[in-house]
């Protein structure tokens, strides 16, 4: 990086920073009752006890979109992440069934052995995503040609498919216990509790300092395992901790709002576009501008046919599901 | 030289699964000077030099890098030693031409400590000798196959290293790009003083370029020395099943291999045919 694109880059990261910021308060302020920004900023820099905004601002709306920054941040690093090391540019976690598996575990979790809301849940999250990507590759890898990006893709729908055909069948099967399921199903930031956020809280944070750290690595292994190795990386080592921060971050996301389909693979690509190749640059930007996408999908979830709410993972899923196809056009 | 090789196989065996490729090999690369690695396809070439840069564990036997196993040393410590080119080597969609050519200083940077003075020298060092100043900012994929070759050459030389591994850089290129290309290598070898083992597929270009060539036939050195102990009918007919003449180059007195197909007939004999 020379002097100049460091400072473009250093600009444009702010900039992001500042447009997540608009967001962040935006979000805030849309709902039943309209709060004028003003307030909302007031009740988050100066909250008055007795104000009555202002502890709408706090305690119920400011959760929901401190979920939208963090999930979407998660899940686009992971994304990213994904992409950069196994050099496929569609991998992401609910294509190659990280995602899959956490929302089966954590069903499994919740439903079978009650654990909603304690610190169990990103766990069982983290073991099904971890779970969900090994069977995705095994089959692939046993399909003729091995894990090709299709192959993969294929094994991942089909993984995808069977696991939330048996969610589906137990939710039928039992109403009562799995009633609150239906909307976290489609991937949804309403009624998420706080402390789920706060157990699911460390995840984030390991998630992403580790793919920070690993991000030089990573840039070197998206130019081929053997140049990457030529240029003394330890090309074991920088994938297993990918595995887990991708994996880490998946559960964390899934944890909190459930299946958020495509975040993953539109955002990096996105960023790629304006930053580059270097992923010290797309991991960092993959974090804004994911936190940025969540959050504004999640203030169109809401006001788009208000009163009625659609789940913020059937928003990301319809605008994402083109850029899919672009991308199958284009790169496969 | 033989002292202070800086490279060295003893007893090598390298391969895949239960496959051996590379067996029981001893050789020494020499200081200095460009060494190159030839033989038919599947011979091991290429799986030697990926043992060279410790890419490839070996089966049995050991790689000295300047004068110590090459498994004592931290992995980014080979990559400030040793640097190697891969065959066909792709760079992500949108790098540009420095930022490739930046990633040959990731070996010399920490997490804490990422871009040093030192490093920008090295960088335009290597794009300096690599001619690719006028390409800095464009796109490494919108080039062509010899700049991309000369891209990607220079990523390893920024790695300043006193041993380069090439494999096989030349392929693809147009005749005239691939002469350019490995006289740029000898001139890097010769005027900079560094090291350096191809693997070449063109014979021709070995004979021309190459101080020594190595040639290897079912993963084991057949010959080994200058090009004109090397290149000789008699080698090319056991090794590589080929029946060639060799003549000198007129200018360099270098060797060079004219291969014949089996039913070629040579011009006295259809003259004297025609009487």
């Amino acid at each position: 990086m020379n002097a100049t694109r460091t400072i473009f880059a250093a600009t444009g990261f702010w900039l992001c920073l500042g447009g997540v910021g608009l967001a962040f308060l935006w979000h805030i302020s849309v709902g039943a009752k309209a709060i004028p920004l003003g307030v909302v900023w007031q009740a988050i820099a100066a909250p008055q006890v007795g104000v009555f905004d202002h502890v709408v601002v706090r305690d119920l709306r400011m959760p929901r979109a401190i979920f939208a920054i963090s999930v979407g941040a998660a899940l686009s690093v992971a994304g990213a992440l994904m992409q950069g090391v196994t050099r496929n540019p569609l991998a992401e976690p609910g294509i190659l069934g990280l995602m899959a598996g956490a929302t089966f575990a954590v069903i499994i979790g919740i439903g079978w052995f009650g654990l909603a809301g304690t610190a169990y849940v990103p766990l069982f999250a983290a073991i099904g995503a971890l779970i969900g990507a090994i069977l995705v590759w095994t089959i692939a890898s046993a399909a003729p040609g091995g894990a090709t990006p299709l192959t993969l893709i294929l094994s991942g729908a089909a993984v995808g498919g069977f696991l939330y055909a048996i969610e589906s069948a137990a939710i039928l099967l039992n109403e009562d216990t799995f009633r609150n399921f239906r909307v976290w199903l489609s991937g949804s930031l309403a009624g998420r509790d706080m402390q789920t956020y706060l157990w699911a809280l460390p995840w984030f944070i390991a998630g992403l300092i580790a793919a920070l750290v690993i991000a030089r690595q990573v840039t070197a292994l998206a130019m081929g395992e053997e140049t990457a190795a030529g240029l003394g990386v330890d090309t074991f080592r920088i994938k297993v901790i990918a595995l887990g921060a991708v994996v880490v971050l998946t559960a964390a996301a899934v944890s909190v709002a459930g299946p958020l389909g495509f975040v993953g693979l539109v955002i990096p690509h996105v960023v790629r576009l304006f930053v580059g190749s270097d992923y010290r640059l797309i991991v960092p930007f993959s974090a804004i501008v994911g936190a940025g996408y969540v959050t504004v999908v999640d203030i169109a979830a809401r006001v788009v046919l208000a009163p009625v709410e659609i789940s913020t993972g059937i928003v990301t899923t319809m605008l994402g599901a083109p850029v899919f196809i672009w991308l199958v056009r284009a790169k496969l | 030289m033989t002292t202070s090789s800086p490279l060295t196989a003893s007893g090598l065996s390298v391969g895949y699964g239960d496959t051996t490729i590379v067996k029981n090999i001893d050789l020494e690369i020499a200081a200095g000077q460009i060494t190159a690695l030839v033989g038919p396809n599947g011979c091991g070439k290429s799986t030697l030099l990926k043992a060279f840069a410790r890419i490839l564990k070996p089966k049995t036997g050991h790689v000295m890098l300047q004068g110590r196993p090459i498994t004592s040393y931290p992995t980014r410590e080979v990559a400030t030693r040793l640097a190697i080119l891969p065959q066909g080597p792709v760079a992500p969609e949108g790098l540009t031409v420095t930022e490739l050519v930046a990633q040959g200083r990731l070996p010399h940077q920490t997490l804490f400590r990422q871009w040093s003075p030192g490093d920008r020298a090295a960088v335009e060092r290597a794009m300096d000798m690599t001619d690719l100043a006028e390409f800095a900012d464009r796109p490494v994929h919108s080039l062509s196959g010899g700049q991309r070759q000369r891209c990607w050459l220079a990523m390893v030389l920024a790695q300043d290293t006193p041993l380069l591994l090439l494999d096989e850089p030349t392929t693809f290129l147009d005749l005239k790009v691939q002469v350019d290309l490995m006289a740029l290598l000898s001139r890097i070898v010769h005027e900079d003083g560094r090291t350096m083992v191809l693997v070449l597929h063109e014979l021709n270009l070995a004979a021309a370029f190459a101080d020594r060539i190595v040639m290897m036939r079912e993963g084991e050195i057949v010959a080994e020395g200058a090009g004109a102990e090397v290149i000789c009918p008699d080698q090319l007919r056991a090794v590589f099943d080929l029946r060639s003449d060799v003549i000198a180059d007129p200018e360099t007195g270098r060797p060079v291999c004219l291969p014949r197909t089996p039913d070629h007939v040579p011009m006295h004999a259809l003259a004297a045919a025609a009487e």
